[in-house]
């Protein structure tokens, strides 16, 4: 059994207005009131604790070997954060993980 | 850099959105691929790319499909992994929620990882004005927008052959810690950073989404907590 042509466009339709929803949420009910301190020093970090924890699963995990722990991704994403973190860069971080990956895979 | 004009603020915004495009339009090639692998035909698979922009919660939406899952199975899942997105846009309401509810509407629209996680500690590294902001988010979207709308037709067009031998599945991964590892750039955003990769890992039984709310919620809460102290 698979999905009517409906069905597929009402999960899209659905996906497409709850997402934007939820990213309207705060920005556009709150408009220009003043948030809280203690509420704001927790919003800075907003970014680190999503991010990471995000992508740890991902790669500690891979999909791609089937849930297998990867030494060619374990250590592109090492080289990627160090050197995100020592360029200060996300370009550099990026082309690194990139690059140290697809080494390692022609490798082996 | 004290005054940011808007004009100015867009095109940093464009240059400094730029290194995303490397790694965020072959993420966009293979959401195509799959998409069209799991039975979206191709205006099914642009329009999700158009309406939904976001990758992860796309990815797992169409997982899911190719499994068969019920409906509503599907929807929760992609939805609670864009949950986060909730605290974006908290995050972004104290810089940007004196702009124009039309202005605040489109950037709820293109609020990604990317964009966000920029702007973010774009605005507070520096004194910009209000106008500048908004154009400073919208410029890291110029090209990353319209790029993902554009490869994921591509991907759908040209199919699984295309990317043989190329791991396209480590291409999200890699972009998200190159957008975090520039900002671990004090103790607290560190252990913040530490607290988030331990926690989600322990928490990875729970729905896919609710276990990252839980270990993002509790990674702000000693990131602040940290700051707290050291200023003290």
């Amino acid at each position: 059994m698979t999905y009517s042509d409906t069905t597929i466009w009402l999960i899209i339709a659905v996906m497409g207005v709850v997402t934007f929803l939820i990213r309207f949420s705060f920005l556009g009910l709150l408009g220009d009131r003043d948030m809280p301190e203690w509420l704001l020093r927790h919003l800075r970090y907003t970014p680190v604790a999503v991010l990471p924890g995000l992508v740890a699963p991902l790669v500690l995990w891979p999909d791609a070997t089937g849930g297998e722990p990867d030494a060619a991704r374990l250590i592109a994403a090492a080289v990627t954060v160090l050197v995100g973190w020592w360029r200060k860069s996300v370009i550099w971080g990026a082309l690194a993980g990139v690059a140290t990956l697809a080494t390692l895979l022609s490798l082996s | 850099m004290t005054a940011t004009t808007a004009k100015s603020g867009f095109v940093q915004g464009v240059i400094e959105g730029l290194p995303f495009i490397i790694v965020g339009a072959p993420f966009a090639l293979l959401f195509g691929v799959v998409a069209t692998a799991a039975g979206l035909d191709l205006a099914q698979t642009v329009a999700m790319s158009a309406l939904v922009i976001a990758g992860a919660s796309q990815f797992t939406a169409v997982q899911l499909m190719s499994e068969v899952a019920p409906v509503w199975v599907v929807l929760v899942a992609a939805l609670t992994v864009n949950l986060r997105m909730a605290m974006y846009s908290a995050a972004l309401q104290p810089h940007l929620g004196a702009a124009p509810l039309w202005q605040r509407i489109f950037i709820s629209y293109i609020n990604v990882d990317s964009s966000f996680a920029l702007s973010l500690q774009k605005y507070e590294e520096n004194e910009m004005t209000l106008g500048a902001k908004v154009a400073y988010f919208a410029g890291t979207m110029m090209f990353m927008g319209p790029l993902w709308i554009i490869c994921s037709w591509v991907g759908a067009v040209a199919g699984a052959r295309m990317f043989d031998g190329i791991a396209l599945d480590f291409a999200m991964p890699i972009l998200f810690m190159a957008l975090a590892a520039p900002m671990l750039k004090s103790l607290a955003h560190l252990a913040a950073a530490v607290t988030s990769v331990l926690a989600a890992l322990a928490l990875v039984w729970m729905p896919s989404g609710l276990g990252l709310i839980a270990a993002a919620i509790l990674a702000m809460i000693v990131g602040a907590e940290v700051e707290r102290r050291r200023a003290a």
